[in-house]
């Protein structure tokens, strides 16, 4: 059996709602295991070196999208993060920007994506047509529908926003996230909304046309999301309202 | 009162989003378009002095419109460089919109750009504090070209460079207009999705390659022809102000 290696997890550890806590790295070493991804080697840190460890995690699948980190400079995913893509096996490990820090790993994006939400109205409209839920939906192309889901498959980690240094600059820039969710309703046949009702909430230098294509955002998203080819697509449409 | 309404509220009087920001992105990107592809053009006219001062001097009697008005007149350069001066500005004023505006969003996007090592991020620096040094740079070489057209040609470009101490502002603003230019025709190409085809992502690492091709050509001809310059211009150093007289004229006088 191939011995095991030290792995050590320098983490930047801060409360700020405690004014006795000051922004420092605190270092973990410990043993490697055969596929140890970050997510487990944190909770083996919080489990048998530091309880007050702070850091968040849901599905441990890559799906729940809660548990965005920076890794050696990288905003990825914990749980999709093996120890051993890193060849000295040291990690150095801060929250992600732009979002509210809660405490050392552990951010907020769920209020950052919330606001996002209400903001690009993400949500089918059609104010011509009550809603019968009783009834089976109509049916759509199945290319439409696939298209869609390709842009569904967001799980708003946040990890484009803290890759993204225009939202880093400029904090109501509505990210990436944002301007994915616009697109995927943009082709929606079930929303009713013009282009025009699309500029009207992202047609500024806080939406699409804030976005300076640095494409952090496509070469980060742990989605692997169209993100680049569908915010040019957004501001091909929106460029063109009159 | 829809200035005012979309000032204050930023909506027009109708309650729709003002569409300015829409079109100033417009501007930005076919100003900034228009200048880098101008640049290719302006870079292979200057390097006609690789050729010979006879090529160089018939290309600049070419743009003073000697084909139509006799012996050419260098009011049509002064004109053209007072549109192209226009049109930077123009530009200038739109990409300002993107620069840091404090120290707070410099020391975050430093900070960012560090962390992260992001090749995109990193050209995009690049191009920021390139375009940065160009209002200065650029106004300066603008400005001599409207009012100082008549002095474009083997010796008067050679000795400008040389004798009056342009060449270290050259050397500064080639590699200012080389980089900026060439990273924002990658930028324009990716944040329009101009060439995407069916598989963005082969593209764009193609048009990254193309994009850096394109730098080292343009860098090359750049160094070449304002090393020629410069050499031209040592040699005509203690004849500064003297004409270049073309080599079919000069067999005639003789």
């Amino acid at each position: 059996m191939a011995q095991q290696k030290d792995v050590t997890i320098s983490v930047l550890k801060f409360n700020p709602r405690d004014k006795e806590s000051h922004p420092k790295f605190v270092e973990y070493t410990l043993q490697e295991t055969p596929g140890m991804t970050l997510f487990i080697a944190l909770n083996k840190i919080r489990q048998e070196m530091d309880p007050d460890l702070a850091f968040d995690f849901v599905c441990r699948a890559g799906i729940c999208g809660s548990c965005g980190m920076v890794v050696n400079g990288k905003p990825t995913l914990a749980c999709r993060t093996l120890v051993a893509n890193y060849p000295d096996r040291k990690l150095q490990l801060i929250p992600m920007p732009a979002f509210e820090l809660i405490k050392d790993l552990s951010v907020n994006t769920g209020k950052w994506m919330d606001s996002m939400s209400n903001r690009v109205e993400s949500w089918i409209v059609d104010n011509e047509k009550e809603i019968d839920i009783t009834k089976i939906e109509e049916k759509m192309e199945p290319k439409v529908a696939e298209d869609i889901f390709e842009l569904d498959r967001c799980v708003e980690c946040g990890i484009c926003v803290a890759s993204c240094g225009t939202a880093l600059m400029r904090p109501n820039f509505v990210g990436a996230v944002g301007l994915n969710r616009v697109a995927r309703f943009q082709m929606d046949p079930r929303d009713k909304r013009t282009d025009e009702d699309f500029y009207d909430l992202v047609g500024d230098d806080d939406g699409i046309f804030g976005c300076m294509s640095l494409l952090a955002c496509e070469d980060h998203c742990p989605k692997n999301l169209p993100l680049q080819n569908k915010i040019a697509y957004m501001r091909r449409k929106l460029v063109s309202v009159k | 009162m829809s200035e005012l309404t979309e000032g204050y509220l930023g909506i027009t009087s109708s309650g729709r989003k003002s569409k300015v920001p829409a079109k100033l992105d417009y501007v930005q990107s076919i100003t900034g378009g228009f200048l880098a592809l101008f640049m290719w053009g302006h870079m292979l006219l200057v390097s006609s002095i690789l050729v010979s001062n006879d090529f160089m001097y018939s290309v600049t009697k070419t743009l003073e419109g000697n084909f139509i008005i006799n012996g050419g007149s260098p009011l049509l350069v002064s004109t053209f460089a007072f549109i192209i001066f226009s049109i930077f500005i123009v530009h200038a004023a739109m990409g300002l919109r993107k620069m840091p505006a404090n120290f707070k969003q410099y020391q975050v996007l430093r900070a960012h750009a560090k962390s992260l090592r992001h090749d995109d991020t990193n050209l995009w620096l690049i191009q920021a504090f390139t375009g940065f040094v160009m209002l200065f740079l650029g106004s300066v070489h603008l400005y001599i070209m409207m009012t100082n057209s008549s002095d474009i040609g083997p010796y008067s470009s050679a000795d400008r460079v040389w004798s009056e101490w342009m060449w270290p502002l050259y050397i500064l603003l080639l590699l200012a207009v080389e980089f900026h230019g060439t990273i924002g025709l990658y930028r324009l190409s990716v944040k329009w999705g101009w060439f995407d085809g069916k598989n963005p992502r082969s593209t764009r690492i193609r048009l990254k390659r193309l994009k850096w091709i394109l730098t080292v050509f343009f860098l090359s001809l750049g160094i070449a022809s304002l090393a020629a310059y410069i050499k031209i211009g040592i040699e005509h150093a203690d004849k500064v102000g003297e004409k270049y007289i073309p080599t079919s004229l000069t067999k005639g006088i003789l």
